[in-house]
């Protein structure tokens, strides 16, 4: 019996691509515009729906999702609100004032008992108004220029914390910049011996509340993964100045408001699992050779409009719509409804799925529930009694005898309420 | 693998043994911990130190988990220590098992009441039992398979014993406890009443000792070193006997594609049989007939199991081999498909089919596992749960035989990882995907 | 999820409408509920925006906080909404009935009815838990003080949202979304169900519209504003933070005219957010009273209004206010509690309603079929005694998965035990299952009249209908948690800080 290989073979008759054929192709999806980058929520989010050969097209070409979704008429609904935006900045310059005077007060006390030594405070500086994902500016790699020197300081010996640092991965062969709220500082954590030295501790500050001890699990896993990111960028980078990078702690501080005012409260949180799964899908990527090395020549992306030959009019756009529409369907989704809180494509994908009547429509537990069949328009026909085909008799058993179970019980009167006896 | 004599692991493990007796004898701390990998010789490791605690002068109270694991405590103290007064703490329903019948008699009494048992100097009952009891103390509790006992449950049978001193023996890498209500309002809380006893124990006192049995004595060196890999991976154990100590083999031979399957289990203590990738129902008819055939021929062939080191020789018979499931109405196809009319005359109704719920604790010569992404499209926390997988793998003595649909790498690599995160809940090793993959790296690779 | 739901799901979405997956309503709906329909602030742990309330569909009550960026005013409004709350709650303390002594308890008074709370969605019963968080420790002195009503308010909504809402069978305090999904199976995912507006559109379409139609329409937050408790981001941006600024600036040039100006537009602009979701929860309150209430409805919101009448005794006795995090023995006690009623409730709602029995039936822990065998005489003998133990052989087409030796019970007689013996294939296909009944014959050696079914009945049975006579285990008194579990906890004293929480 053939054994079942532990890596997806890539399709028969494809030839092993080189990166260089494979970078082309992904450039020629995405035509004449400048490509989206990564930044950490993105490559988080790389975590959310692996199996999707049509996102991981999509982002390995940096396609901008966003404007896709509006082109070919499904406009992604994502935004936030102005007061939590607010609200967010307001927190974080709080803890983060006076160099970091609240954290560092955080993370001496109660409960962490950090030991953190006298240190240099560093500002590297933040550009305000940056887009994460827009094309490089010199600025920015003059910004990670001045971080890989002050990290260099610390592999040397010196304490620091490093407020606004600029970190670089590796993604797919492109090179991501991630960043932000991100304050890496050394300590030592409670119980250490002094003789230990300090190790670098990525914080996250987010403005979700914790109360009476507890946060928002999905908002905390969300926050991990994005802290694992910098936790591998930041790896990256001692690794590429021939230091251990076990320098960088495993366990990430998770700064947020406690309870209902605006005092914040430190958390440390071990992301380990976070970051075995950020760097599995890393290092999946480059998978996408194969993946598009089958797709139709005629397949892309191109959202580049032409100015306009006369002024007022709008220009000219390479592809419309349709042929967009067209080229997304001929790579394969695999869409799930919580796709629609991670993915600027998901209302798309939801109407072609509800389209074709796909099981995948109404979750992943109906898609089980339904002994294997994906259509629905196949699971209520043989539900009724229309012959199945051989792969689908037991699917077909199980379903037909639910049905039976239904239609009897609809004929069933329900139990009458008994006279009250008390 | 390390070539040492049986001699010196059993030192090894009896040191262990020492210096939990010697831990607990002393006084110097309210409860002890022993981490029990599959195998390693917990219940001899409670009977033996029931003796010693018993000796002192002062009663023990011994707390499992369901009937059946007390009723074998009872049978084996009983015969390890005759002299002693033994008592099992029964429920009104109770009936005496035929094995035990014959143990009673002055040194071992059966009763519902708990002062009727007042003589005995070992008093054993289920943890629901000992839950309904409102008086008593003892000086002295073991409780047993303590990672599988949840924390309110302890908390019902702690005032037994909280004057005295406790052990608590378990294997951290089986099945939690687990609750039919959500319970998110505790998640992080350090007695969150749906989290293990040992878990809830040590996060209120996390300095009590904890010890680790050292070997496995069922788990053939051909599978301790992926179990303890993928399930155990930063208490890692190895196997308590040598390759050379045990083998299986066949008076008959085939050429069938179970038979193959067959022959490499007994040759290399593992084997994967697989079938086509197919996204199917629970009780997929032909994994399921799978399992059941490979039992027919294992049984046909007239398979033996040599232990060498244990002295055994002797023939697989229906009632040594298991086969496991992750489903219980995939348990009860398997039955169905055991109980075929020439297979059930070839006795094979009397192969143990369970979950692996069932399946903890026990052990038998050969399993054969359905695993338990089989015929699956997406994994759910409860398939891809470490402790299932971990049960499933490590009741057999000599061989394992998984049998499973292809497509499981595919389900895996394409599973989201987007993992909820709770405060304040330490971060479990493995995680589940990490150990199917292992499992699945090591077994499923050509 | 059930292949029976599963299987729903699937004709609804086919169908364009929902299906329903019940034959009877195993909600209680009060005569007269309080719909409350909350809406937080983006960014904030609990800090409320604007509140629509009222128990007449005709006359909605709205509470707004006139400067969201005005924290105090965040106790003007609780103060506000306890003025709503707190008389409804009174007028259902008011009238009591007697309950009769029994050998368990004393005779005591039980309130005739209790309120209910009606909320759009499980977010909105989070805001309502972290109102009540936030407000139950405040004090009338001290730093902070408050109006004497926010604390009482807070320990309210706590007992709603906190200790009532997570209780399976309870219907004191409602989730819409999660009530409406129970009875019906609509044609898009569960997570899409949990938008009031899309998932009553399947339920209850308007005219000339399909289900799927009107819930795609539903989605689209400017033609339909969401049922929070959280605002659509672009009208947080396009209309609520200019009215803020606006708002601002006014005060800030200490023109009163025009922050009343700005104060009236607020009013509106959180009005017509509030609204559609208002009428939208009175048009589900109405899908759900058309359908014929459980046999057990009022049983179980006798059970309600005990807990109620508890509740209140305890806050008139002057008990302290629920703790932050529940002791370990108040936590066992609460899993035990919350176990056992859901056991109770899947019980009763498949007792009451043949449609959730048929899940059962595809799962395998429930068979249904016609009766071909009865011994009727056969007897169990021990010495002397005797008891009758009928033979009872089933036919049924249902794949049948249980084991020897379990029991069963059926709905059509819940309190007779039966134990399953064997389960042939039949030759005619499906199963021939042998039971033996073990109880609910009368106490005399030959089973009394009607407790044996006949030769051509049709019964189900399963196994979770049995009931379980399992006896609740001892657990200790709080102030005697033994070590394993930490000790007795520290006495709650109320602490500067619960008052503290200032802000700059």
């Amino acid at each position: 019996m053939p054994m079942s290989p532990s890596v997806p073979q890539a399709t028969a008759g494809a030839a092993a691509q080189s990166p260089a054929v494979t970078a082309a192709r992904l450039d020629a999806l995405r035509g004449p515009v400048a490509p989206r980058s990564h930044d950490a929520r993105t490559i988080a989010a790389l975590t959310v729906n692996p199996g999707c050969s049509r996102r991981a097209v999509l982002d390995a070409a940096g396609v901008d999702k966003r404007k896709l979704s509006e082109r070919i008429g499904f406009p992604a609904r994502y935004g936030q609100s102005p007061f939590a935006i607010t609200r967010g900045l307001a927190f974080e310059k709080q803890v983060k004032a006076d160099g970091c005077a609240a954290l560092i007060e955080l993370l001496r006390g109660e409960p962490l008992h950090f030991d953190v030594p006298e240190h240099e405070y560093v500002d590297l500086g933040v550009e305000p108004d940056a887009d994460p994902a827009a094309p490089v500016s010199v600025d920015r790699a003059a910004r990670y220029e001045r971080t890989r020197q002050l990290f260099a300081r610390v592999a040397a010996g010196e304490a620091l914390l490093a407020d606004h640092p600029l970190l670089r991965l590796d993604v797919g062969g492109r090179t991501a910049y991630v960043e932000p709220d991100v304050v890496a500082l050394s300590a030592r954590p409670a119980g250490a011996s002094a003789g230990m030295p300090a190790r670098l501790y990525v914080a996250e500050v987010k403005s979700f509340a914790v109360i009476d001890g507890q946060a928002d699990p999905a908002k905390v896993g969300a926050a991990a993964t994005q802290a694992a990111v910098y936790v591998l960028a930041l790896r990256k980078l001692f690794a590429e100045l021939d230091v251990d990078p076990r320098i960088v702690a495993d366990d990430v501080l998770l700064i947020c408001p406690k309870d209902f005012a605006n005092q914040p409260s430190a958390h440390l949180l071990d992301v380990r699992r976070q970051i075995a799964a950020v760097e599995r899908q890393l290092a999946r990527l480059p998978r996408i050779g194969a993946l598009i090395a089958d797709l139709d020549p005629a397949v892309d992306f191109d959202l580049a409009v032409d100015p306009p030959e006369t002024k007022g009019e709008p220009g000219r756009e390479h592809r419309n719509a349709a042929e967009l529409t067209k080229s997304l369907t001929m790579i394969e989704a695999r869409y799930a409804p919580e796709c629609v809180t991670n993915c600027e494509m998901a209302f798309h994908c939801r109407s072609e799925a509800r389209a074709a009547g796909a099981a995948d429509a109404l979750g992943r537990s109906v898609r089980d529930s339904l002994g294997g069949i994906d259509s629905l328009a196949e699971a209520i026909a043989v539900a009724d009694g229309a012959a199945a085909t051989a792969e689908r008799q037991e699917a077909a058993r199980l379903l037909r005898a639910a049905a039976r179970a239904y239609e009897e019980a609809s004929r069933t009167a329900p139990r009458a309420a008994e006279p009250e006896a008390d | 693998m390390a070539m040492r004599s049986g001699r010196s692991r059993s030192e090894e493990a009896r040191a262990v043994i020492e210096a939990v007796a010697a831990d607990l004898l002393s006084r110097a701390h309210r409860g002890v911990i022993v981490d029990s990998p599959p195998g390693a010789g917990k219940s001899t490791l409670v009977v033996e130190l029931s003796g010693r605690l018993a000796a002192t002068g002062e009663r023990v109270m011994i707390v499992a988990q369901t009937n059946e694991q007390v009723d074998d405590l009872v049978a084996r103290l009983a015969e390890a220590h005759p002299t002693l007064i033994i008592g099992r703490l029964t429920a009104g329903d109770y009936e005496v098992p035929e094995r035990l019948a014959p143990l009673r008699g002055p040194n071992l009494a059966f009763s519902s009441k708990l002062p009727e048992l007042a003589a005995a100097a070992i008093v054993l009952a289920t943890a629901a039992k000992w839950a309904l009891v409102k008086e008593g103390e003892f000086p002295w509790a073991i409780l047993d398979e303590a990672y599988q006992m949840r924390s309110d449950g302890l908390l019902a049978v702690a005032p037994r014993f909280a004057d005295g001193t406790a052990l608590f023996v378990g294997d951290p890498g089986q099945l939690d406890p687990f609750a039919t209500v959500e319970t998110d309002a505790w998640a992080g809380s350090p007695w969150d009443p749906s989290d293990s006893a040992v878990a809830v124990v040590r996060a209120h006192n996390p300095h009590l000792p904890v010890h680790r049995l050292p070997y496995s004595w069922r788990l053939p060196a051909t599978a301790a070193p992926l179990v303890a890999k993928a399930f155990y991976p930063f208490t890692p154990f190895d196997a308590g006997s040598d390759l050379e100590d045990r083998s299986l083999s066949y008076a008959a031979s085939g050429t069938s594609a179970l038979d193959e399957s067959l022959d490499e289990a007994a040759e290399t203590g593992w084997s994967w049989y697989a079938l086509p990738a197919a996204h199917t129902i629970r009780t997929d008819a032909e994994a399921v007939e799978a399992c059941a055939a490979l039992a027919d021929r294992l049984v046909q062939r007239r398979a033996t199991a040599v232990d060498r080191a244990a002295g055994y020789e002797r023939a697989v018979t229906p009632d040594r081999i298991a086969i496991g499931t992750a489903h219980r109405d995939q348990a009860a196809a398997v039955r169905a498909a055991l109980a075929r009319p020439d297979r059930a005359a070839r006795g094979l109704t009397d192969v143990t089919v369970d979950t692996a719920n069932r399946l903890q604790g026990r052990e038998y010569d050969v399993t054969i596992v359905l695993h338990p992404l089989s015929g699956r499209r997406d994994a759910t926390a409860f398939h891809l749960e470490t402790g299932r997988l971990c049960v499933l793998l490590s009741r057999h003595r000599h061989a394992c035989v998984v049998v499973a649909r292809a497509g499981i790498a595919e389900l895996l690599d394409a599973h989201p990882h987007a993992e909820p995160v709770r405060l304040g809940v330490p971060v479990k090793f493995p995680d589940g995907w990490a150990a199917h993959q292992a499992v699945l790296a090591h077994l499923g690779a050509a | 999820m059930s292949t029976l739901t599963a299987l729903a799901r699937a004709r609804a979405a086919h169908a364009g409408r929902a299906v329903p997956i019940t034959a009877v309503r195993h909600v209680h709906l009060s005569e007269e509920p309080l719909v409350l329909i909350p809406l937080m602030q983006a960014g904030e742990a609990a800090a409320p925006l604007a509140v629509m309330a009222g128990t007449d569909r005709d006359a909605p009550r709205l509470l707004l906080v006139a400067q969201p960026r005005n924290r105090d005013q965040r106790f003007d409004f609780l103060t506000a909404l306890a003025e709503l709350l707190v008389p409804y709650i009174a007028e259902r303390r008011e009238h009591t009935e007697t309950v009769e002594a029994t050998k368990n308890h004393d005779e005591w008074e039980r309130c005739t009815d209790a309120p209910q709370l009606i909320l759009p969605n499980p977010g909105g019963v989070e805001a309502l838990r972290l109102l009540g968080r936030s407000a139950r420790f405040r004090t009338v002195d001290g730093p902070y003080p408050v109006d004497p009503r926010v604390p009482l308010l807070g320990r309210y909504l706590t007992w709603f949202a906190d200790d009532r809402a997570p209780m399976p069978g309870s219907s004191v305090c409602l989730a819409l979304t999660s009530v409406l999904a129970q009875h019906w199976a609509t044609g898009q995912s569960a997570l899409e169900d949990q938008h009031l507006p899309a998932l009553l559109s399947w339920i209850d379409p308007p005219d000339g519209m399909s289900g799927s139609e009107a819930a795609l329409r539903a989605e689209d937050p400017d033609a339909v504003p969401p049922a929070g408790p959280s605002t659509d981001p672009a009208f947080d941006t396009g209309v609520l933070a200019p009215l803020v600024r606006a708002q601002e600036e006014a005060r800030a040039a200490e023109d009163m005219r025009a922050v009343t100006k700005a104060e009236d537009e607020l009013k509106a602009a959180l009005t017509a957010q509030l609204e559609p979701t208002w009428r939208t929860m009175w048009q589900g309150i109405d899908v759900l009273r058309s359908l014929p209430a459980a046999a057990s409805d009022l049983l179980r919101w006798q059970v309600d209004r005990g807990r109620f009448t508890d509740f209140m005794a305890g806050i008139e006795e002057g008990v302290p206010p629920q703790p932050k995090r529940p002791s370990a023995v108040a936590a066992a006690r609460r899993l035990a509690d919350l176990e056992a009623a859901q056991q109770s409730y899947d019980r009763t709602q498949a007792i009451d309603d043949p449609l959730v029995l048929a899940r059962y039936r595809v799962g395998g822990e429930a068979f249904a079929g016609r009766i071909t065998f009865v011994d009727a005489e056969r007897q169990e003998t021990k010495g002397k005694r005797a008891w009758p133990r009928p033979l009872v052989v089933l036919h049924t087409e249902d794949e049948v998965i249980l084991r020897p030796g379990v029991k069963l019970a059926s709905p059509a007689r819940v309190n007779q035990t039966v134990r399953l013996r064997a389960v042939r294939p039949s030759e005619t296909g499906g199963y021939e299952v042998e039971l033996e009944l073990q109880s609910g014959m009368g106490r005399g050696k030959t089973p009394e009249e009607g407790s044996v079914p006949l030769v051509g009945e049709e019964r189900c049975y399963a196994t979770f209908l049995a009931e379980q006579r399992g006896t609740r285990p001892e657990l200790p008194e709080s102030d005697k948690t033994p070590w394993t579990h930490g000790g007795p906890p520290w006495p709650h004293v109320p602490r500067a800080e619960d008052q503290a929480e200032d802000w700059q």
